[in-house]
């Protein structure tokens, strides 16, 4: 086996770990008085973000870079899963006053 | 330009001291005053949102008519539960009138107009309407409601009126 054959298969293994990290973690931010807490979470690629809007008002998750675009209904929670490290700031597109952000470490 | 300012200006002086202080003095608007004035600006936005619904062109525009329909009702259901809770009747008042009767102008106004001009009349008049109300919002309802429960739906209120403020103010600059 030829030494480029080996790096590419490592290559492959550690995007693989980087893809499924072990121990991927869920995290909860609640939507609930037109505020977003906590308005900074640090996570990390492959890590579930649980999504809870507490308020009788429709939400959404949307990244400013257009990475995700979560629809909250009233009173619904949603998850998804982040597939890109770097810092992302996100809205509510019906109230743009809403505002946080996510740092994604790789 | 001009109509959009004065709008704006006379929607705050309704709003603060001549006609609150009108027929009561120097007296601070009461809970159910409050109550009633805050109601009647939600149905204020809900029925020019509904005009719009029906009349506007811009896929944006009428999204975010769609929007206004269901915070407004959803803040009002709130409104409503909370002073049956308190067991308030809300009170008609100077400044609700002068509010509804204004807002009936607008509509009419407004109907005249079809096509682009319809959908930049009708984000104009809701930035400076969500502005107007955000205004008497934090200077006069809610440093006024004595009623802990009222001022905080009034403070969650405040908060989704900015965000719509915000929301009319994109929406405004995508038209142009």
């Amino acid at each position: 086996m030829r030494p480029g054959r080996l790096l590419s298969i490592a290559t492959a293994i550690a995007l693989v770990s980087m893809i499924v990290p072990a121990g991927a973690e869920t995290v909860q931010i609640t939507m609930e008085n037109l505020e977003i807490t906590p308005a900074d979470v640090a996570l990390k690629v492959g890590d579930t973000v649980e999504w809870i809007n507490k308020d009788v008002f429709a939400h959404t998750a949307t990244a400013v870079n257009g990475d995700f675009d979560v629809n909250l209904p009233a009173k619904k929670s949603a998850t998804s899963v982040v597939k890109k490290a770097g810092t992302v700031e996100y809205y509510c597109r019906f109230h743009p006053n809403m505002k946080a952000t996510l740092k994604i470490a790789p | 330009m001009f109509i959009r300012w004065s709008v704006a200006i006379a929607a705050v002086a309704l709003l603060s001291s001549p006609v609150l202080q009108g027929a009561r003095a120097a007296d601070k608007p009461t809970d159910p005053q409050i109550a009633h004035i805050a109601y009647t600006a939600g149905v204020i936005d809900i029925n020019a949102a509904k005009q719009a619904v029906k009349k506007a062109k811009n896929k944006d525009v009428k999204a975010f008519a769609e929007d206004m329909v269901r915070d407004h009702e959803a803040v009002n259901k709130q409104a409503l539960e909370l002073v049956k809770k308190l067991n308030v009747t809300p009170e008609d008042n100077d400044t609700s009138r002068t509010l509804s009767k204004q807002a009936s102008d607008k509509l009419a106004e407004l109907d005249k107009l079809d096509g682009a001009a319809f959908d930049k009349a009708y984000v104009t008049n809701e930035v400076a309407y969500h502005k107007a109300v955000n205004g008497a919002l934090e200077t006069q309802l809610i440093p006024s409601a004595s009623n802990a429960e009222l001022k905080s739906l009034l403070q969650t209120g405040l908060k989704i009126f900015q965000g719509h403020q915000q929301h009319a103010e994109h929406v405004a600059a995508e038209l142009k």
